[in-house]
């Protein structure tokens, strides 16, 4: 399935909705070239070919089979999983498995320590050498703004924490699991986005999932994106209200869904509905889109919808100030009902949060799966979030935030368009710290990410099915911990290994231009 | 035919004109919908989109709602607790074998810090995996002896994430009533068919069974792919009972469905080396196709795992949706966890004390004696849900002001398939953790755990005969007037 583009590399200034955004949007998904697309294809038919014949090969046990047997004693028993469905991952998946889960022992910040692996049967298996390839730059964390670190302010607080509170808490929230240290971190987030109160969970996934059928049941509506993540997925299935989807970040498509519900009402009884939730994401992490807040928000007060914003990978990432998307784009946060968030990211700890008016995070310390059923946060992860909060509010009294807020941003758009001067696609948003880069073959997914660790340069490749079939990419995620220098070397290694495997697809040169020196307004300004 | 053609008398032809006509007119026409929907004009949508008022997103919330006001714990949870500023002996966190404030744990969870910071800023697939996640599935793997374990970073999202990456729709699932939540969210989510059995009841299990049996004679090859389950847990926590493992093994064999079972109770306290229930049993791993426990009550750590056969625990490291999708478990809690299991392996004494003392008047102890945590319920109910809650909340207090902590079950009323009667939960802990604080008490445990047994006892007796007299309790406090000396 091809997807056009929106922009062929020239500005979109949002015409139709020209008083609502303050600063230019720039998105551009550039269309696969079609040659690249047939070719795609066939690499994968013959793979599926090679998959068939192997199978072949090891049902008549010609081939010596690795994979694992079911018990001896449970051979007649219905058999747990169907041939057809590990096809892809037995035959296409093994063959590039070395470029995933890779161990690390260091900490995951700007460079980091591989534990050496080696495979003697075609990675069904592997070994660890006992060997460290230290100093491996790190594309792959999401890191954005460096607080995954062993040392500093974060660390020293987190450390002292543990000493004093411990490590667990062995007990829920309304139970007798809700320590000061909770209290104080949930008032610090809500002053952080700018709204009345806040609730943090312990995992972000389930933050999500668990929420979610909080606030929406039988007779509801869901609108949402057609790339959401897995947990608003699956959050929008256990809460048992009908779900439609919309084009990927397409208001004309929202706008239409939204029309069509509300006229005709619920499915068969006609009835009008109950509530109609929009669930967007702030940043799409496997494209690296933005979602257009201003239309989304005008939409929903139009029509009377309520707005759910995941802002897993954009708070602390966008925004003159670090405060997310709705900062980024200069809206008020009442305006979003709920806001959800992960501290995963950008805070270098672990946990979501939900944010928005008292009366809706009074109704979730009642209501949420979590607060009843689920363990508390551990007391060091929550003083790590406590400390980089303030940090980044310039609250403990330096500048290190804003500092490395404003790094991150400079390093995005420097990274960004270095790239497309040298001819690749590159999927999303100008100012998106999370960079697609198109392979597009099977063959090319393996080694791009064996030529980048080749060079000491660990990346991130995805193929399906976390992205479309033909669509397969490499995803770097830029942090505020990467110097300019770093970024020279990547930008460096990533030219030579495109010139080598042959990535440099795009059909749009952009003339390099002079190196400028960056001044502060980076955000009123960008052009080329 | 050009011949017949002109042959045909001229009606005929004309007819056939016509009729050649119509078909065609007929081909080029809009189809008709019987239930089309009606066509409304744009003005009448403008203004139905008008008049359309959605439910507020949350519906209000009275002030004095039980759930909202929660109790404020400051420093550390251990053996002695400072809820709302008063400090009381801990009876009610799962802190089973006191691990929660041990030294070593501490110690290798600061090393850890010190060493990888804190997050781990990533899903496993993408460079979040490190090497105390591995040492710690082997250290797992290997202390329950099977063959692979797999790490979750949240206790919740273990099982609810391991059910539906084997059982997917049109398979069937057979489950005790008293599952708790995280199950239920599993099964949810699996779209699986779900058939309950009554608590521990195996002959009606296997009522079930048969009746499946007989289903699949009927249509055996849609029974050839039907996956069957049965999801059990070690130590139930809303009833705080065992399932009788050695007959749910016979019924496997028998009717060729596959267990799972949850132990996030019983990891750790039960059985002789703290292995769970198998072990207390005596059944042979092997024949359970996956255990899944959380790490957040014995081990005192944070996070869940599952272990078994690698054929069934490697197909969660890419269809689990809690582990692909979601960030790792942060280094230092990880360390933690396999510090617990160092200490847990060098001391493999019995792992649970009994506290059953004699019964209360007008409260059960529900809960097998060997449970570390058990359930104190009501005798007999009011009839309302809300007003036993409000007793029990009463007691509760009551106990915090005399300085033992203890705690209301929690339970979403609304959400939960067979709602628990209402209860408070009463941990007994182990031997071990109480030879700890003996210190601090200067006095024997035993001394403090009776004491705070009688503080219950009192408890009970003053707020039951403060009760506005009902006749359920006439009864009993006309037995309780009796004893009058007041010891503190």
């Amino acid at each position: 399935r091809e997807r056009h583009d929106q922009s062929h590399a020239a500005p979109k200034r949002g015409q139709h909705h020209g008083g609502l955004y303050k600063r230019p949007f720039v998105e551009s998904f550039e269309e696969t070239p079609m040659l690249v697309a047939v070719l795609t294809y066939m690499g994968y038919g013959i793979l599926t070919i090679f998959g068939y014949l192997r199978d072949f090969l090891r049902q008549w046990k010609i081939e010596r089979c690795h994979i694992a047997r079911e018990k001896e004693e449970q051979r007649d028993f219905v058999p747990l999983y169907q041939d057809f469905e590990n096809f892809y991952t037995r035959n296409l998946y093994m063959r590039i498995r070395d470029n995933w889960n890779r161990p690390i022992c260091s900490v995951p910040g700007a460079k980091m320590d591989l534990m050496e692996r080696a495979s003697h049967d075609y990675n069904w298996t592997f070994e660890y050498t006992g060997r460290v390839v230290h100093d491996v730059i790190n594309l792959g964390s999401y890191n954005y703004l460096g607080f995954a670190e062993n040392t500093g302010p974060c660390a020293e607080s987190a450390a002292e924490v543990t000493v004093k509170y411990g490590v667990g808490v062995a007990s829920s929230r309304q139970e007798i699991g809700n320590l000061d240290r909770h209290e104080e971190m949930e008032k610090l987030v809500a002053k952080f986005l700018g709204v009345e109160s806040a609730m943090a969970f312990g995992m972000g996934f389930a933050t999500n999932s668990m929420n979610i059928p909080a606030l929406t049941g039988k007779g509801c509506l869901i609108l949402s994106d057609e790339l959401n993540h897995a947990s608003l997925v699956l959050g929008a299935r256990l809460s048992g209200s009908i779900i439609r989807v919309f084009k990927h970040n397409n208001m004309q498509s929202l706008e239409k869904l939204l029309r069509e519900a509300i006229v005709h009402g619920q499915p068969r009884t006609h009835r009008p509905w109950k509530k109609i939730l929009i669930v967007v994401e702030g940043i799409y992490s496997m494209e690296g889109s933005i979602v257009r807040l201003p239309e989304v928000i005008a939409l929903k007060k139009h029509y009377r919808a309520y707005l759910y914003l995941d802002e897993a990978h954009s708070i602390g990432a966008l925004g003159p100030r670090g405060r997310g998307v709705v900062d980024y784009f200069g809206l008020d946060p009442c305006d979003v009902d709920v806001m959800m968030g992960t501290f995963t990211k950008s805070f270098g700890a672990a946990g979501g949060y939900i944010a928005g008016k008292r009366e809706l995070i009074e109704y979730l310390r009642s209501h949420s799966h979590s607060a009843v059923y689920a363990t508390s946060m551990s007391p060091p992860v929550v003083e790590q979030i406590i400390t980089s909060m303030k940090c980044i509010m310039g609250e403990d009294g330096t500048t290190i935030g804003c500092e490395r807020v404003r790094r991150l941003a400079e390093n995005t758009v420097y990274f960004r368009k270095r790239l497309r001067e040298m001819g690749f696609i590159i999927y999303g948003n100008k100012d998106s710290p999370v960079v697609p880069m198109m392979l597009y073959m099977p063959a090319k997914i393996g080694a791009f990410g064996r030529e980048m660790l080749k060079r000491n340069i660990g990346v991130v490749v995805v193929g399906f099915p976390a992205t479309p079939i033909i669509e397969s990419r490499a995803r770097f995620c830029i942090s505020a911990s990467h110097s300019r220098e770093l970024l020279d070397k990547v930008l460096g290694a990533i030219c030579e290994v495109g010139d080598v495997l042959q990535l440099k697809y795009s059909r749009h040169r952009i003339q390099p231009s002079l190196v400028r020196p960056f001044d502060d307004s980076v955000y009123e300004d960008i052009d080329d | 035919m050009v011949q017949a053609f002109y042959e045909a008398p001229a009606y005929h032809l004309i007819l056939e004109g016509i009729l050649i006509l119509w078909i065609i007119r007929l081909l080029f026409s809009k189809t008709y919908k019987l239930h089309e929907t009606y066509k409304l004009t744009e003005k009448e949508k403008e203004d139905l989109i008008e008049e359309w008022q959605p439910d507020p997103l949350v519906p209000p919330i009275s002030k004095d709602h039980p759930s909202l006001n929660y109790d404020v714990v400051t420093g550390p949870p251990s053996h002695k607790i400072i809820i709302n500023g008063k400090e009381c002996i801990n009876f009610a966190s799962f802190n089973f074998l006191g691990l929660l404030d041990n030294e070593r744990v501490k110690q290798k969870a600061l090393a850890s810090l010190k060493k990888y910071g804190v997050g781990t800023c990533g899903p496993r697939g993408f460079y979040g995996t490190f090497d105390v996640h591995l040492e710690l599935e082997s250290r797992l793997a290997k202390f329950m002896k099977t063959e692979e374990a797999i790490i979750y970073s949240y206790g919740f999202a273990t099982i609810a994430s391991a059910i539906p990456a084997y059982s997917k729709r049109g398979d069937i699932i057979f489950v005790d009533e008293a599952a708790c939540f995280s199950i239920q969210k599993g099964l949810q989510a699996s779209r699986s068919f779900i058939k309950y059995f009554k608590h521990n009841d195996m002959e009606d299990l296997e009522r079930l069974l048969k009746e499946q049996e007989l289903e699949d004679q009927k249509n055996p090859r849609k029974a050839r792919v039907t996956r069957k389950f049965i999801v059990v847990e070690g130590l139930y926590i809303n009833t705080a009972d065992v399932c009788p493992l050695p007959e749910l093994v016979k019924l496997k064999y028998k009717y060729k469905v596959r267990i799972f079972l949850e132990e996030s109770m019983s990891f750790g306290v039960l059985g002789e080396h703290g292995r769970g229930v198998t072990e207390h049993f005596g059944v042979n791993i092997d024949d359970i196709d996956l255990i899944s426990a959380n790490m957040e009550n014995a081990v005192a750590s944070i996070g869940g795992f599952c272990c078994g056969r690698s054929f069934v625990i490697d197909h969660q490291r890419l269809s689990g949706q809690g582990y692909c999708f979601s960030a790792s478990l942060p280094p230092m809690l990880a360390a933690a966890a396999i510090e617990a299991l160092n200490i847990m392996e060098e001391d493999p004494g019995t792992k649970c004390c009994s506290v059953h003392s004699n019964l209360t008047p007008g409260l059960r102890l529900v809960g097998v004696p060997f449970a570390p945590a058990l359930h104190l319920q009501l005798d007999r109910s009011s009839g309302s849900r809300d007003s036993d809650m409000q007793l029990l909340r009463n007691i509760v207090d009551y106990c915090m002001q005399r300085q033992v902590a203890l705690t209301l079950a929690r339970y979403l009323e609304k959400e939960e398939r067979f709602l628990p009667p209402p209860r408070y939960v009463n941990v007994g802990g182990n031997h071990a953790s109480w030879v700890g604080c003996s210190q601090r008490f200067q006095s024997d445990p035993w001394d403090e755990l009776a004491k705070c047994k009688n503080s219950t006892v009192k408890a009970v007796e003053l707020i039951v005969v403060a009760v506005p007299h009902t006749d359920q309790y006439d009864l009993q406090s006309n037995n309780n007037s009796r004893r009058t000396d007041k010891k503190e």
